[in-house]
């Protein structure tokens, strides 16, 4: 397989225009001087090219062929690869995934589209017990190299069933690796490490971030590109606090430490990208250097991502903290309907300003608490 | 293989508007028209309930079919003409043999603190494991339930390695690390146990896609794979169940579902949880033969197993097949088994599918009491002597506790070059002390 992607770069030649061209086709549009990529491009061409790649891997899932994709991620992708490739199933989480897992037992590489992350819930069973474990009780044995992708978290107005994060729920589980994306450039590096992946990755994503254009480098566009599961991102570097964030909570963070800034707060900004395995490390390194952590997410407050976080830095970097860390999840109710009720929810800008802010022993006006 | 018995003779008719013009009774074993014959003897009155209803769907033309019956007559009118050779009634006696003897020694085994947590026998249901898997070829796969070992077996894992698993121990097929419910063995394709009811249908179907795949999509033309998944009336009334008969016929899978129904699903009759208890007619529903058959005989199975098996391989698609049996000990070793009647516990041990092969195999004068006994002593050693070699192997070590969570050790994912993207030994450390 290595040997394929080796010999597509080979054949681009020398030049960095050449090697691009696939992609740079499909982006007429973006052809002016800075490139700029919808996270959906960036998923797409990440499926694109892994599957023109490997024969092993295909897509499966509701809608994803002659629909296109519910949310249009799977592009154009029936139409190059042929409904063998690109498989339109029932509306049977349970069975089609099991049915995914199943092949990768037999070595294939499938890429199973939940609509949203909301329905594997029916499908949980086959996440957890037929692919997490499968390895370990096989004693290595059966590898499971699938990836289970979809738009997870709170949407708008889709109500309670509908805006659910899983993050935490999957990265309790050893065997899975769980990656959340935030830009163009974490879409497409971690789907294509997920794919190339021996193991079950389940995969994040958002739908409201699926039409935001990044800034891509030529790097990104390139077909070898790819990201190390694992490895967190400084967004931004910072010297008086650390914020922790992941998928659309990244971009909320961003711009709360501009906020910050103005105020005199430099904060460091930390895109999570992979939750399981947790980037430890940098997540530590940076309160060493700031002395300070905000976690944030969107998913419920107990037990959550940001707990997980918490726990380490108070196990690896206790001494080193110079405030009470403050976590800011989503309330723990059930995702209300009522827009006012929706958005008091989930974390806004404002709350990670006030919580960094109260980090930092700034005083914060009460106005700003209601 | 060759055998004695034609297979030709059975032609499939899966179109559902198909005619019947022409049809010898030979052909009848697949035939739409054939219809159920006596049903689940269990349960008499609740037998009467359900043949009222079912007046109607004996009626329609449906490819369902009850084959004992069938077998039964060629048994007795063609004497000349054996179901199986010599070779193949040693090798079916052989290996329900030694199902039955492993899981009698497993009882003991489990009684004297060898093995623990959850043992489910397979004890009585040898004709349905023996009748398909030694049908099946090496590279075919099996998916299993937590009722697995004796499908091992069949499959031809070593019996030491499965009794070592069930100790514990770092020579069984999954080092220790699976255990009695999850058998898996990637060099004989058998795809694992799995615990939960309906679990393991999704992932032989998933099986069985890969064999198209690999054919249609990879271009290997000689992939015709089968996959067989066991499951029991219980998993019946699963969704996944339905789910997958339906998308295995969408996409004419080389899979046969083999219903295990010991009218059992723990303490609940099948007829109790089953609003139409007679499971092949599920087939038809979605577009595939159903057929029934006698599962205390091996030779009925094997019959149906052998269409079933090729009508997979010729890429005609699946079959559902119920194999009605009855597993003569509680649904595990720590089952009480009060619920059942000791009178139908009486009616089908006199069926004893181990004792009904030996008879046939003596009476067709294709083996000598002689050589059966002798099959018997040989089954008794290999099981002796897993018993011992489980006994002697040393427990899994210390640090295979953290091992294999992820097929890449240390679960940051492999980089274009082969090396690890980010290496950090420590990433699964942290999770226990050891």
């Amino acid at each position: 397989m290595w040997g394929i992607i080796r010999q597509k770069v080979a054949a681009g030649g020398g030049s960095p225009v050449a090697r691009i061209r696939p992609v740079v086709s499909n982006l007429r549009n973006y052809s002016s001087a800075v490139k700029q990529m919808m996270v959906r491009e960036a998923l797409n061409s990440a499926l694109d090219e892994e599957m023109s790649a490997d024969p092993k891997v295909f897509l499966m899932g509701e809608e994803v062929g002659e629909y296109q994709g519910a949310y249009k991620i799977s592009k154009g992708l029936l139409e190059k690869y042929g409904p063998e490739r690109v498989l339109d199933t029932p509306i049977t989480e349970a069975g089609f995934t099991g049915i995914g897992v199943g092949a990768a037992y037999y070595g294939l590489k499938p890429v199973v589209e939940f609509m949203t992350f909301n329905f594997s819930m029916q499908a949980i069973d086959h996440i957890i017990n037929s692919a997490a474990k499968s390895n370990y009780m096989s004693s290595g044995q059966i590898s499971v190299p699938i990836v289970f992708r979809g738009p997870n978290g709170a949407a708008a107005g889709v109500g309670a069933q509908h805006s659910h994060c899983y993050a935490a729920w999957y990265a309790s589980v050893p065997g899975l690796k769980v990656l959340s994306p935030y830009s163009s450039e974490d879409a497409r590096g971690l789907l294509k490490a997920a794919i190339r992946d021996p193991d079950p990755v389940v995969f994040l994503e958002n739908e409201l971030l699926y039409g935001e254009s990044f800034p891509v480098s030529a790097e990104v566009l390139d077909s070898s590109f790819c990201l190390p599961i694992g490895k967190a991102k400084i967004e931004r570097e910072g010297k008086d606090v650390t914020i922790t964030a992941f998928s659309k909570i990244v971009g909320l963070s961003l711009k709360a430490a501009e906020i910050l800034a103005k105020e005199g707060i430099s904060a460091e900004v930390i895109n999570l990208r992979s939750i399981r395995p947790l980037d430890r490390s940098t997540i530590n390194a940076s309160v060493r250097k700031t002395n300070r952590l905000v976690t944030v997410e969107e998913g419920f407050p107990q037990h959550g991502v940001g707990a997980e976080i918490c726990a380490s830095v108070i196990e690896e970097s206790f001494s080193y903290l110079d405030a009470p860390v403050e976590r800011i999840a989503g309330a723990d109710v059930p995702m209300p309907y009522a827009a006012n009720l929706e958005r008091m929810a989930v974390p806004q800008v404002e709350d990670i300003v006030r919580a960094a802010k109260r980090a930092c022993y700034r005083s914060v006006p009460m106005a700003a608490a209601a | 293989m060759a055998t004695a018995y034609s297979s030709a003779k059975f032609v499939q008719p899966l179109s559902l508007n198909s005619t019947i013009n022409g049809r010898s009774r030979d052909n009848s074993l697949f035939d739409p028209l054939k219809t159920g014959t006596s049903f689940l003897g269990s349960t008499r009155k609740l037998r009467v309930n359900s043949f009222h209803s079912n007046q109607g769907n004996v009626r329609r033309r449906l490819p369902v079919v009850a084959v004992s019956e069938v077998v039964k007559e060629k048994k007795v009118k063609s004497s000349s003409n054996l179901l199986i050779t010599k070779q193949e009634g040693l090798e079916l006696y052989e290996d329900m043999v030694l199902g039955r003897s492993f899981e009698d020694m497993c009882a003991q085994m489990y009684y004297r603190g060898k093995m623990f947590g959850f043992v489910h026998l397979y004890n009585g249901q040898e004709a349905v494991s023996t009748g398909f898997i030694k049908l099946s070829k090496k590279e075919d796969s099996v998916v299993s339930t937590y009722r697995d070992h004796v499908h091992a077996l069949s499959k031809g894992v070593p019996a030491r390695a499965v009794m070592s698993e069930l100790f514990g121990k770092a020579t069984g097929c999954c080092r220790g690390q699976g255990g009695s419910m999850h058998m898996f063995s990637k060099e004989h394709n058998l795809l694992g146990g799995f615990a939960f009811i309906g679990e393991g249908i999704p992932v032989a179907t998933g099986a069985a896609f890969t064999s198209k795949y690999r054919r249609e999509v990879l271009k290997e033309a000689d992939c015709d794979h089968v996959t067989l998944a066991f499951f029991g009336d219980g998993t019946c009334n699963n969704g996944q169940f339905f789910e997958c008969l339906n998308m295995a016929a969408l996409w004419k899978l080389p899979i046969v579902f083999v219903v295990e129904n010991n009218l059992w699903a723990i303490g609940m009759s099948h007829l109790r949880a089953t609003s139409d208890p007679q499971i092949y007619k599920k087939g038809p529903a979605f577009g595939m033969p159903g057929v029934h058959v006698d599962g205390m005989d091996v030779l009925k199975v094997r019959e149906v197993a052998k269409e079933a098996i090729e009508r997979a391989r010729r890429g005609e698609g699946p079959t559902l097949v119920e194999c009605e049996t009855y597993r003569f000990r509680g649904h595990s070793l720590a089952d009480p088994d009060e619920l059942r009647d000791p009178a139908e516990k009486a009616r089908y041990a006199a069926r004893d599918p181990v004792t009904a092969l030996k008879k046939y195999l003596i009476e067709s004068s294709l083996a000598s009491e002689a050589e059966l006994k002798a099959i018997e002593k040989k089954i008794d050693e290999v099981v002796e002597d897993a018993v011992e070699f489980a006994d002697e192997s040393a427990p899994p070590p210390r640090s295979q506790l953290l091992e294999n969570v992820f097929a890449d050790p240390k679960g940051f994912g492999i980089g274009p070059d082969g090396r690890y993207r980010c290496e950090d030994p420590k990433f699964t450390e942290g999770t226990a002390h050891v």
